[in-house]
């Protein structure tokens, strides 16, 4: 207001933030530090980032807030007004000047108030809620009579097209957006992505968004912004960032995330994990992951600056490496390998026409699905939540009880775990293991992982002395030392690890992966699907693979069902379904996987 | 739709209640077989046991009948409002609880309404101020408060208020609405002590669970008053709050018995203790019967209670 003198109003950014600092006090651990960065007017930016990498804590300190125990420094100013001093002028602008729109639409809602009472409530005063309503419902794509209904009432799409109408109700000039699509399905999240930046456009706002998905970030905003262990990487604009990387960090976290139009022999994984703000005090952070590490690399800190490549300056391009200059060109994309030709075997599996239908329900979870997997084959399923898929693997697990149908695991039937003797259910169990989807729910957190993994192997009638504990912590990658350890000290990838240590400990020879990855970080996730990849090969183990993501599923499987509503609606070999898909329902689930093309939400 | 959903959930209940208060009956009913010596001399209490009167209870029981005829004549009896006469009295124990039922009711009421009115504000102080001063402060007086036993409140309360300060009155319970009002405070304080404490527990938790919720810092981040954010999270404390409302006055309910001693009131506890102190069988049936009833009645309310407070209850849609 009365600072923006000289420039005129045009030429001040929307949001001007330097040296964000954020810490926690009764620790006295630093979690990031020196993140500064604007944004224009009616401008998208995308903050980029694996968990850890303080990209949410990076906004929740430039919007005030915070969660308990956490304090910022450093200046913000929005829409020209200086804030990070002035709680009063922060609680002016919320909604009117600044939104937010967060992760989880399932728990973004006031559960016990009706949407249109909720977006009615982040209305200016004065304006007419019988009028605002059914237009901001119209503007995110949603019919009127929706305001009536409470948010249990809705679809998880539906919930953060709410979510989206009730962050706009107060008309900011900036919004906000915290990763709004992870918790959706492909399909919905490229529906919902794609009206953000419909509205976004339409009321010129500007426009920051979370994400740890680098191809997401291309496809959906003009600049990017990479962050790693609480700092600032690299900078620049959607398209050259996706043309060029000026930081290892942003090569190496784009070649991890796997492609979904060829197979790769190998997915490039970088070892190890992301450090602690205060761990990499002092040098780069990603210096201990580098294979580009020199000894500078760790005797300061490197400040985010224009590249210059052979004497010119790279228009808006910023980055943290201390080599950016002179970083080698990238390797080129690797061929594409062939999937397996199946093998005409015994199978391991064969389920025939398996039906389950859920109390209450409107349509049945499985309407007679059958599936065939080989000794030694992977074979995929994919759909998308509501599709069966995940209560496929249950039955077969034997943790859910089919209605009807057949499921013969080596030739023996398990269709009803309940009926099945003693030792029918243990050589069942010693045929197929599961892996399940949350690390952070899989593991009791009373025991420590040695107990865990000594109890799997007893299991088995297999000796678990030490050595054995070792040995088993060694084939998924884990120090030998972490058996004393319990699931809290471990991170998401580690835990992922301890169960698939668990599940494969007997050598099963069946693994039933029910989205084993989903809830990882992408280096996380290549890390596991490489380990996933060995052990089928060392244990000549069949695996049945459930996700939603046909990337990941494009690296691991050789043959394929896609599931829509409980019936299988294609099968084949994965190339040929993924190359040449001949129903509609897996064309419309490619077309939702992001590719970093700017015209992909078009 | 929505309405037909509600009467249905009401229906549900409501048979739900029926069905848990008939069986409550027989077991009511078999107090009279349960308790020691022959059922005859049950009935005859402290009368003395001449021919006449045994053949008269005899006659006036149908003790000569199967069980089960005896149970249901028993029942349509209490169906009509005819508990059967006190032993100790001889008057009809229906009339003997109806002049004593308000006074407890109005106890019970008396005794919730400062306990919420004290304790949910208390509560949502403490959680607003998690961790300061104010919130140590209300959680140690929350325990405290949970710590003390009534009669013992009672008896402090008694020496401090009424014989030292001279405040209140001893005993005794007052005419016109407020002096009884005046005279009831005090044992209604000796009931709300414990309860406070579990207001201040329940309302506590279950705001700073909601406070944060994802809801709630989307409710600000979009610019919404503090009030209307506060507003949210308490509206959706009201679960839990309602569920400790239910076990507060189902446990003041028998938290009288002591009070009404103490405070030398003639209320339903009193009758109780005098019953049972006099083997009145037939009082202290109808007394088992009556709370029974009450409680159950509670229940009810709380469950309905859910049905206001969460749609989800009422849709019978899933809590995801």
């Amino acid at each position: 207001m009365k600072e923006s003198t000289g420039t005129g109003a045009t030429a001040e950014p929307a949001i001007r933030v330097e040296g964000i600092k954020v810490r926690q006090p009764s620790t006295g651990r630093t979690l990031l530090s020196e993140v500064s960065f604007e944004v224009a007017a009616g401008e998208s930016v995308a903050i980029v980032g694996e968990s850890g990498s303080g990209k949410s804590l990076t906004v929740r300190a430039m919007l005030g807030l915070l969660p308990q125990g956490l304090e910022a420094t450093g200046q913000v100013r929005i829409a020209g007004e200086r804030v990070d001093d002035d709680p009063r002028a922060r609680r002016r602008q919320r909604g009117g000047v600044v939104s937010l729109l967060m992760q989880d639409p399932f728990t973004l809602l006031n559960p016990l108030r009706r949407a249109g009472r909720q977006i009615a409530d982040g209305l200016p005063k004065g304006a007419d809620a019988a009028v605002e309503v059914p237009r901001l419902l119209a503007e995110v794509g949603l019919p009127a009579n929706v305001a009536g209904r409470y948010p249990f009432q809705l679809s998880g799409g539906m919930r953060q097209r709410i979510g989206l109408a009730a962050a706009l109700a107060g008309g900011p000039r900036v919004l906000v957006a915290d990763e709004p699509t992870t918790a959706l399905d492909a399909t919905t999240q490229r529906e919902v992505l794609s009206l953000i930046r419909r509205v976004q456009r339409e009321r010129d706002m500007a426009f920051v968004l979370i994400t740890h998905d680098l191809r997401l970030a291309f496809s959906t905003c003009d600049r990017v912004m990479v962050m790693y262990a609480g700092r600032v990487m690299e900078t620049g604009s959607a398209a050259a960032v996706r043309h060029e990387q000026f930081h290892p960090y942003t090569r190496a976290l784009l070649a991890a995330e796997p492609p979904a139009d060829r197979r790769l022999a190998v997915i490039p994984s970088v070892p190890g994990a992301v450090p602690a703000h205060d761990a990499a005090a002092g040098r780069c952070g990603f210096a201990d992951r580098c294979s580009l590490a020199v000894p500078e690399c760790r005797t300061g800190v490197p400040e985010p600056r224009p590249v210059r490549v052979s004497g010119n300056v790279r228009e808006g391009r910023l980055s943290a490496c201390l080599r950016a200059a002179e970083l080698p060109a990238p390797p080129a994309p690797e061929p594409g390998v062939v999937s397996r030709p199946p093998v005409a075997a015994e199978p391991v599996l064969e389920v025939r026409d398996l039906r389950r239908w859920f109390a209450g329900s409107p349509h049945p979870a499985l309407a007679g699905v059958s599936l065939t997997v080989a000794p030694g084959e992977v074979v995929g399923v994919v759909g998308e939540s509501g599709s069966g898929k995940t209560t496929l693997a249950r039955c077969v697990a034997g943790l859910e009880r089919p209605d009807g149908g057949a499921i013969l695991l080596g030739g023996a039937d398990c269709s009803d775990y309940g009926r099945m003797g003693r030792a029918a259910v243990r050589q069942a169990r010693r045929i197929s293991q599961m892996i399940f989807q949350d690390p952070y729910s899989t593991l009791n957190p009373a025991r420590t992982v040695g107990a865990t993994l000594r109890e799997a192997l007893w299991a088995d009638g297999r000796p678990a002395g030490p050595d054995d504990l070792a040995r088993l912590l060694e084939s998924v990658g884990l120090a030998r030392d972490m058996a004393g350890m319990r699931p809290a000290g471990l991170s998401g990838g580690e835990r992922q690890r301890v169960a698939i240590a668990r599940a494969v400990a007997g050598e099963p020879r069946l693994l039933i992966c029910d989205e084993p990855v989903s809830a990882l970080d992408v280096s996380v996730q290549a890390q596991v699907l490489g380990l996933l990849a060995e052990l089928r090969e060392r244990l000549s183990m069949a695996m049945l693979f459930i996700t939603h993501d046909l990337a990941v599923v494009r690296q691991i499987a050789d043959r394929l069902y896609v599931l829509e509503s409980g019936t299988c609606v294609e099968t084949g070999l994965a190339d040929r379904v993924l190359d040449a898909p001949e129903h509609p329902y897996t064309r419309t689930l490619l077309a939702s996987v992001p590719d970093g093309s700017g015209d992909w939400l078009d | 739709m929505a309405g037909r959903d509600r009467g249905l959930f009401l229906l549900r209940r409501f048979a739900g209640t029926v069905v848990v208060v008939a069986l409550l009956s027989v077991g009511m009913f078999g107090l009279l077989y349960l308790a020691p010596g022959s059922v005859q001399q049950t009935l005859l209490g402290t009368r003395p046991a001449t021919l006449e009167t045994i053949a008269a209870i005899q006659a006036r029981y149908h003790l000569d009948e199967p069980l089960p005829a005896q149970y249901l004549r028993w029942l349509g009896g209490v169906l009509h409002g005819d508990l059967g006469t006190s032993v100790r009295t001889g008057m009809p124990v229906a009339d003997m609880i109806g002049q004593r039922l308000p006074l407890t009711l109005a106890l019970v009421g008396y005794g919730a309404l400062l306990a919420l009115l004290v304790g949910v504000p208390l509560g949502v102080v403490g959680a607003l101020r998690r961790g300061r001063a104010a919130d140590r402060l209300v959680v140690t007086a929350g325990v405290v408060g949970l710590s003390a036993p009534p009669f013992a409140v009672g008896l402090l309360l008694l020496v401090v208020f009424a014989a030292g300060l001279g405040w209140f009155p001893v005993y005794g319970t007052g005419e016109g609405l407020a002096d009884q009002a005046w005279h009831l405070t005090l044992p209604a304080v000796a009931l709300a002590v414990g309860a406070v404490g579990m207001f201040v527990r329940f309302s506590r938790a279950a705001l700073i669970r909601e406070l944060d919720q994802d809801y709630v810092v989307f409710a600000r981040a979009r610019g919404l008053s503090g009030a209307a954010v506060i507003g949210y999270a308490l509206r959706n404390s009201l679960v839990p709050i309602l569920t400790a409302a239910g076990l507060i006055v189902t446990g003041m309910l028998a938290g009288t018995v002591l009070v009404e001693v103490t405070f030398a009131l003639p209320g339903l506890g009193s009758l109780l203790v005098d019953s049972v102190t006099f083997k009145d069988v037939p009082a202290v049936q109808a007394l088992g019967l009556l709370f029974t009833l009450l409680i159950v009645a509670v229940n009810l309310l709380v469950d309905i209670g859910y049905s206001v407070a969460d749609p989800r209850v009422r849709f019978g849609g899933r809590t995801s």
